[in-house]
């Protein structure tokens, strides 16, 4: 059982003014959860299929465009590939609010890093900022990144999950849906691709995802980043499912409703004589 | 999360989430789950050198997030890590020690020892055991004591070994490393005994697997190899 810590002796004040985080809250809603059964207020999440490869001269990221409320679906088209500078972009899978706000803020600094600078922005930076915030708060930003980029030393392609951790590899995917996306990466991938085939393999390991995992759903994106030309998002690269049948409205024909009473009001007196003054 | 050691159901609850709470699978107050290294680690001391050596499976819960990780990490010329535990912790900590170890070292002037090394992990491993899922075994050479492998185990204590072996796959290779090592080896047949004492782990313990990846660290170079996963000397 949990017990709210009250200070028993100077070294517990002592360690209470030390500063750094408290995860006490944490411990709180455990307690309430347990004993009041309060259940804590739950989030929109992306159960998503994002993936990642890196191509003969290119890195390529995909993903799928479903954001899901628990089982309700709250957007079809969502988009998950984040700008974080002209040559460096992210995939993300998690939650939302999460993901929205931490690719935002690592836009921001990496742009202002680059202007102190004056040096264009390498892809190692954005990791380590990222993995070290993201295990300061020990897991509690839910955010799972497919990162990608193309610096002066080279393409990149990381996956970094939610306590902080990173791995760099030559192609992954991450997600509700990443073990179908990864059966289609683990049969076809090569690492001589052109980037045309390269598209296409996302393309075909998201669609995996799209159709064969319940969280994931709607287009794919696609995002392309290549040494001179730098990031290039192809929003709805794919439509599997798009509406076949819309809904036909025909209007009603004249005379449907009859009229019993016909009045006509005059809402607005419009004065002639109107003098202008100078 | 996942734990070195496979243990009963309850425990592998996430961590921070106290036992019994009727938490949800979609709640955004948990933490996420926790990617680790179910791991065969080992580091062996031979005449004139150490052995490092692991496996690369990382897994999450039931998933394998990574089959060809790195989890021999280098944090100086001639000082290197093996890691296992949380893959997150362990690999913050040793960017910490990495930062603090190069710090060191240009105060010194000098390549820092291993002795060093392990005591900085010690250190930072010790002060935040509570928060930490991290068992690491450093090895490195250096001109003061030679060869040199020490254990810093999930408590946080520090003890300098002829040998060391950790991870999930650990306990079934422990009596094997007994019955075959003996010191002064040569560096061959350290190497060859590093190999295949993995490979029996490997074979036994589900949470290890992918390829083989040793480190041979003398007096004069750093030397690395790596066997593939279908060319292993002793198979499942």
């Amino acid at each position: 059982m949990v017990q709210v810590e009250e200070p028993q002796d100077y070294v517990d004040v002592l360690q209470s003014h030390r500063g750094g985080f408290s995860f006490e809250n944490c411990k709180r809603n455990a307690y309430l959860a347990a004993q009041a059964g309060i259940k804590p207020p739950t989030a929109m999440k992306s159960g998503t299929t994002i993936c990642g490869i890196v191509v003969k001269d290119a890195v390529i990221l995909a993903a799928d465009t479903r954001a899901t409320n628990g089982p309700m679906v709250a957007d079809k088209n969502c988009e998950k590939l984040h700008y974080i500078a002209k040559n460096i972009y992210c995939a993300g899978a998690g939650t939302a609010a999460d993901l929205q706000h931490t690719t935002e803020m690592m836009e921001s600094q990496i742009e202002l890093l680059r202007m102190a600078t004056g040096t264009q922005p390498r892809v190692c930076t954005v990791v380590k900022r990222l993995s070290s915030m993201l295990f300061k708060y020990q897991g509690y930003i839910g955010c799972a990144l497919v990162l990608g980029g193309f610096d002066v030393t080279g393409p990149h392609l990381y996956q970094i999950y939610p306590h902080g951790s990173t791995d760099k590899l030559p192609f992954t995917t991450m997600g509700s849906g990443s073990l179908a996306a990864m059966a289609i990466m683990e049969a076809e991938y090569n690492e001589n691709m052109s980037i045309e085939e390269g598209k296409k393999l996302v393309a075909k390991a998201i669609r995996s995802g799209i159709f064969n995992d319940l969280g994931s759903g709607g287009n794919v994106d696609v995002c392309v980043i290549t040494k001179d030309a730098g990031g290039n998002i192809l929003r709805n690269y794919e439509k599997p499912n798009e509406r076949k049948f819309r809904a036909q409205h025909k209007a009603f024909p004249k005379g449907t409703t009859p009229v019993i009473k016909e009045t006509i009001m005059k809402l607005v007196s419009v004065e002639t004589d109107v003098v202008m003054r100078d | 999360m996942d734990f070195l050691a496979p243990r009963s159901a309850q425990e592998q609850m996430v961590r921070h989430v106290e036992e019994g709470c009727p938490y949800r699978a979609d709640d955004v107050m948990a933490p996420e789950q926790a990617v680790s290294t179910g791991t065969t680690i080992m580091a062996v001391e031979f005449d004139g050198g150490v052995v490092m050596g692991a496996d690369s499976r990382t897994s999450t819960g039931q998933y394998v997030a990574n089959r060809a990780s790195r989890k021999i990490s280098k944090v100086h010329d001639k000082i290197f890590v093996c890691r296992c535990g949380s893959a997150a912790d362990t690999q913050a900590l040793t960017g910490f020690v990495v930062n603090y170890l190069g710090q060191h070292a240009v105060e010194l002037g000098k390549q820092p020892t291993v002795n060093t090394a392990a005591n900085l992990f010690k250190m930072i491993a010790y002060n935040n055991k509570d928060n930490l899922l991290a068992g690491l075994i450093v090895a490195g050479y250096d001109d003061k004591r030679g060869g040199q492998v020490y254990s810093i185990p999930l408590g946080g204590s520090r003890i300098r070994v002829p040998w060391a072996c950790d991870g999930s796959g650990s306990g079934y290779i422990k009596g094997f490393i007994d019955s075959h090592y003996r010191p002064g080896m040569s560096k061959a047949e350290c190497l060859e005994f590093v190999q295949k004492a993995l490979c029996f782990a490997m074979s036994r313990d589900g949470s290890s697997g992918g390829v083989v990846r040793t480190l041979v660290i003398t007096k004069d170079k750093v030397e690395e190899s790596m066997i593939e996963g279908n060319k292993l000397p002793f198979g499942p």
